[in-house]
């Protein structure tokens, strides 16, 4: 895992850009979901839904023109971001288009092809808009304000099931918390590329612990808890343990301090333990990933990470094939919260780790951008932003999934919620955004001790 | 700053391997356990996902399955529920299954191994066959005549061909409609509630699963003992019996209905059902010779199955002698249930021997290939050729001049017994009317029927309960449909 810091090569003056291959996987990630939605009708009815080639058009033309911004804009962006975020988005609607069969009175996937639409549209517009990641430096402050205006406000607006996450504006339910994500990680790692050494080689060392100096270290404590606090306020928890392991990894990348991993599992616990304590929303959640099944010896019917079990189980390994599961039977969050249940149910082993290993791509390819590239901050908004992806999806898949206390949080690109989906838009338009530099053939400075990305072998 | 960014994908590798790790633990490791936990609804919702094979009367189906688009999507339905609940039972999505739909469940509901063609595929698939068919012997005439012969009093008829065992027919009445309570939600459960409240227990089957004292039409089964026993070896010669009949080893004298019982021969004690004479020929018997041939016509067995679990009919086999004469005409603690009663009649008819009873023909796949067919099959040789021909005529006589008059045939050979069973402590609850009988036309080589009657009726006068009077006509149209085939 030690990368050798010799003084690289210069450059290759033509690296592929691989537009063309980025258009091959785009068409297939729309046929795939396009598929997927004639064998859902195939299943219910028998027959091929009449809207399936204008859903087919529709999702074409958003991938061809979010295409067309990139190979403008970012010529050299890795080509496997967007189809991968496109098929993500086509299989969400997919399954949400199922789940809408089972509950005809309450139909959500409308809604979210406009949610994907505006997620598109967004995605164009930071790649066209956004000629170089390194403006966003100058605005880590105003980021930061933002993000915890954006986390103060649902504070006044009522809860929705146990947490005061959305704001409601006429019939649009919004989660500002999404947002703060990005504007969070664009803030840390503006932060932090100037800190950096500051944070890594002064203070006093206890117990062989180096330990920053407070003037440098406070500003982000700070931010850190307020965010925090204002979590617990909301009861999100996946939030704040996003937000958690986010400042912990960018913080190590920065520092290279191992201290810190140690430092933020201390906090990680002690925080756990009292907010286990305090709260008695968290401690159910605990309760119910230690025995998903106390419901049931209790009389009571199966609970939602029962439900949850039962409908992965069923899949087995090549799943029960799309509609034809019953995973309607988790309840109110099925199209949310739970919407990998419906995918492992139905897809199967086969199609779960299908899709584990298509986010495990994301992340890859967020992390190669951020080895490649040679400006700090560059460099940690790339590690940041695919972070947010990882943390994300193995919060919600292990919540799901019983490996870890559920806490709500939505399966990027899958689960209906507008929000994310067009968060989740961002973060690639932005992780395009640093490939397409990390990529550029003709670096303006190269750091010492920074690797130069290695040329790819065209496949 | 390049080293640290590679451990951190090295721990997103890390998430990313227990997430792989746990999908393969949840999905195949432990999916056996999770997919039989009794609250995962899936095996319900997969068993009520096709219609439900249907149960064949005649060939024809008297069920159906009803397409509610809920999540337990096809209910059953019944074609004459109450005719034929005693035949069916009911197949309820909140109470479960009862009688041949229990029995035969697995056919019904497509998840019987035999259904499928290739069962390691399906296995592998999880599919799940479309549920096959189950054929009965019994015969829709035969049916209606004994249900609308009831006419809605309380009681039970049971009827089967003496040749095969293939049981005809079965009522229980009054009867109640299984399809009240095939679904779920509070119509199914009100509909439940309310049958099981009711005072006269229309979910009752009464035909195999209750039983009652049999009263005089156990001295079939006394006469039987005897002639075995070489107790009597001529039915026209006296007995040597008094009238009154002193209970043995008590001072308790057992009375007559009939007249010119004392000293009466063994055919005249049937023909005009004398309680002394029989009880005596009991006594003289013994215990182990009246034990013996009441297990050979199937008292004391709780096993018997057709295929649904028949309730035991009772003999005791360990009583005083005046015990034994008060069970041997079908007092004390004797009790029957009406096919029990109705195999008595079948043995007889048959020669002697017993054919098992039995409700199911044949089991069919949904395309009407036959799964398995019932084969005919002997319970036991209860006596002699000679013994049955003796005991056909005495029962021949009780219809030609004796109490059985009602249950007449032109055209017909038919031989009855009648039976009016007390009810109660000292006979204070209202008697039981029986009359077992069976039925062979002139021009037929075997008896075609074999019939028992019970009518628990508490809404008549006493006097007026007798086997002859209630019984016998609901005998008559029973045979009289049977022997239209």
């Amino acid at each position: 895992m030690t990368a050798p810091t010799v003084d690289a090569p210069p450059p290759e003056p033509c690296l592929p850009k691989r537009r063309g291959v980025e258009l091959v996987l785009l068409t297939a990630a729309v046929l795939i979901s396009v598929c997927g939605y004639a064998a859902v009708g195939l299943t219910k009815d028998a027959s091929v839904p009449a809207d399936a080639a204008s859903y087919g058009a529709g999702l074409g033309l958003l991938a061809l023109l979010a295409h067309l911004a990139v190979r403008v804009r970012a010529p050299y962006a890795d080509p496997l971001l967007l189809p991968i975020a496109v098929l993500l988005n086509g299989i969400g609607l997919v399954l949400i288009f199922r789940l809408d069969l089972e509950t005809p009175h309450d139909a959500a996937a409308p809604t979210q092809l406009v949610w994907s639409t505006f997620g598109v549209a967004l995605f164009i517009a930071v790649v066209v808009l956004l000629r170089d990641h390194r403006v966003l430096r100058g605005y880590g402050y105003l980021s930061v304000a933002a993000a915890l205006c954006l986390m103060i406000v649902p504070i006044l607006f009522p809860a929705v099931n146990g947490a005061k996450i959305w704001i409601r504006l006429g019939g649009l339910s919004i989660q500002p918390g999404e947002f703060a994500k990005v504007l969070l990680a664009v803030f840390f790692a503006a932060y932090l590329a100037v800190n950096h050494h500051a944070l890594s080689y002064t203070g006093r060392r206890i117990w062989g612990l180096q330990l920053p100096t407070m003037r440098v270290f406070a500003p982000i404590l700070a931010i850190w808890l307020i965010s925090v606090c204002v979590l617990i306020l909301e009861r999100d928890l996946g939030t704040s343990l996003l937000f958690f392991g986010l400042f912990i990894i960018m913080l190590y990348v920065a520092t290279g301090r191992g201290s810190w991993i140690a430092i933020g599992m201390v906090m990680a616990a002690f925080g756990a333990f009292a907010v286990g304590n305090l709260e008695p929303h968290v401690r159910s959640r605990v309760d119910d990933w230690l025995h998903p099944f106390a419901s049931i010896a209790a009389g009571e019917g199966a609970g939602q990470i029962a439900q949850s079990l039962f409908a992965f189980s069923a899949g087995g390994v090549l799943g029960t094939g799309l509609g034809m599961g019953h995973s309607i039977l988790i309840g109110f969050a099925a199209k949310s919260d739970f919407i990998l249940a419906t995918a492992g149910e139905e897809l199967g082993l086969a199609g779960l780790c299908a899709l584990f290993l298509l986010y495990a791509l994301i992340v890859e390819r967020g992390y190669r951008a951020g080895l490649a590239l040679r400006d700090p901050f560059g460099r940690l908004l790339a590690i940041g932003l695919a972070s947010i992806l990882a943390i994300q999806v193995f919060v919600i898949a292990g919540g799901v999934m019983g490996l870890i206390p559920l806490t709500g949080m939505a399966m990027p690109f899958l689960a209906q919620g507008g929000s994310s989906l067009v968060t989740n838009w961002v973060i690639v338009a932005l992780l395009i955004r640093v490939s397409d530099s990390a990529r550029r053939p003709h670096p303006e400075a190269v750091e010492p001790g920074v690797v130069v990305p290695v040329v790819e072998a065209a496949s | 700053m390049t080293r640290c960014i590679r451990r951190a994908a090295a721990c997103c590798l890390l998430l990313l391997i227990a997430l792989l790790g746990n999908a393969a633990r949840v999905q195949v490791v432990q999916a056996d356990s999770l997919d039989t936990n009794q609250a995962n609804r899936r095996p319900v919702i997969t068993r009520y996902g096709q219609p439900r094979g249907n149960i064949l009367v005649d060939g024809k189906a008297v069920t159906g399955s009803k397409d509610t688009g809920e999540q337990l999507r096809f209910e059953r339905a019944y074609r004459d529920g109450p005719l034929y609940a005693p035949v069916t039972g009911y197949a309820s999505q909140t109470y479960g299954t009862a009688l041949v739909e229990n029995a035969e469940d697995g056919i019904l509901s497509g998840e019987d191994a035999r259904l499928a063609p290739f069962p390691l595929w399906n296995e592998l698939t999880r599919t799940q066959e479309p549920g096959g068919d189950v054929a009965t012997t019994i015969k829709a005439r035969v049916q209606e005549a004994a249900y609308y012969g009831l006419d809605g009093r309380r009681g039970a008829v049971a009827a089967v061909e003496p040749s095969t065992g293939r049981i005809l027919a079965l009522v229980s009445s009054p009867s109640y409609d299984p399809g009240q309570i095939s679904g779920t939600g509070p119509r199914a459960a009100g509909n439940w509630a309310k049958l099981n409240r009711l005072s006269s227990r229309p979910m009752l089957d009464r035909a195999i699963r209750e039983t009652y004292p049999p009263g005089s039409a156990f001295k079939i089964v006394t006469a039987a003992a005897a002639l075995e026993s070489g107790a009597v070896s001529d039915i026209d010669e006296d007995t040597g019996t008094p009238d009154p009949y002193i209970l043995p080893g008590t001072s308790t004298e057992l009375p007559n209905e009939a007249e010119g019982c004392a000293n009466a021969t063994l055919s005249y004690a049937i023909e005009a059902s004398c309680n002394t004479v029989l009880a005596g020929l009991g006594v003289r018997v013994g215990l182990g010779g009246m034990a013996g041939t009441a297990r050979k016509f199937g008292f004391n067995d709780s096993g018997l199955r057709i295929p649904s679990a028949v309730a035991r009919s009772n003999f005791d086999t360990d009583m005083s002698e005046d015990q034994l004469a008060l069970s041997s005409i079908g007092q004390f603690n004797t009790t029957a249930t009406p096919l029990q009663m109705a195999m008595v009649s079948a043995a007889v008819a048959n020669g002697g021997v017993l054919m098992r009873p039995h409700l199911i023909d044949r089991t069919l796949d949904h395309n009407g290939a036959t799964i398995r067919r019932t084969e005919d099959s002997t319970y036991s040789r209860v006596m002699d050729d000679s013994t049955a021909e003796q005991l056909q005529q005495m029962m021949a006589a009780v219809v030609t001049e004796g109490t059985g008059s009602n249950a007449a045939i032109p055209g017909a050979t038919v031989g009855g017994k009648t039976g009016t069973a007390q009810n109660g402590l000292h006979n204070s609850g209202t008697p039981y009317a029986w009359f077992i009988s069976w039925a062979q036309a002139d021009d037929a080589a075997r008896p075609a029927v074999a019939v028992a009657v019970v009518v628990e009726d508490a809404s008549a006068h006493r006097a007026d309960i007798s086997g002859g009077g209630f019984a016998a006509p609901i005998a008559k149209a029973v045979m009289e449909a049977a022997l239209e085939d």
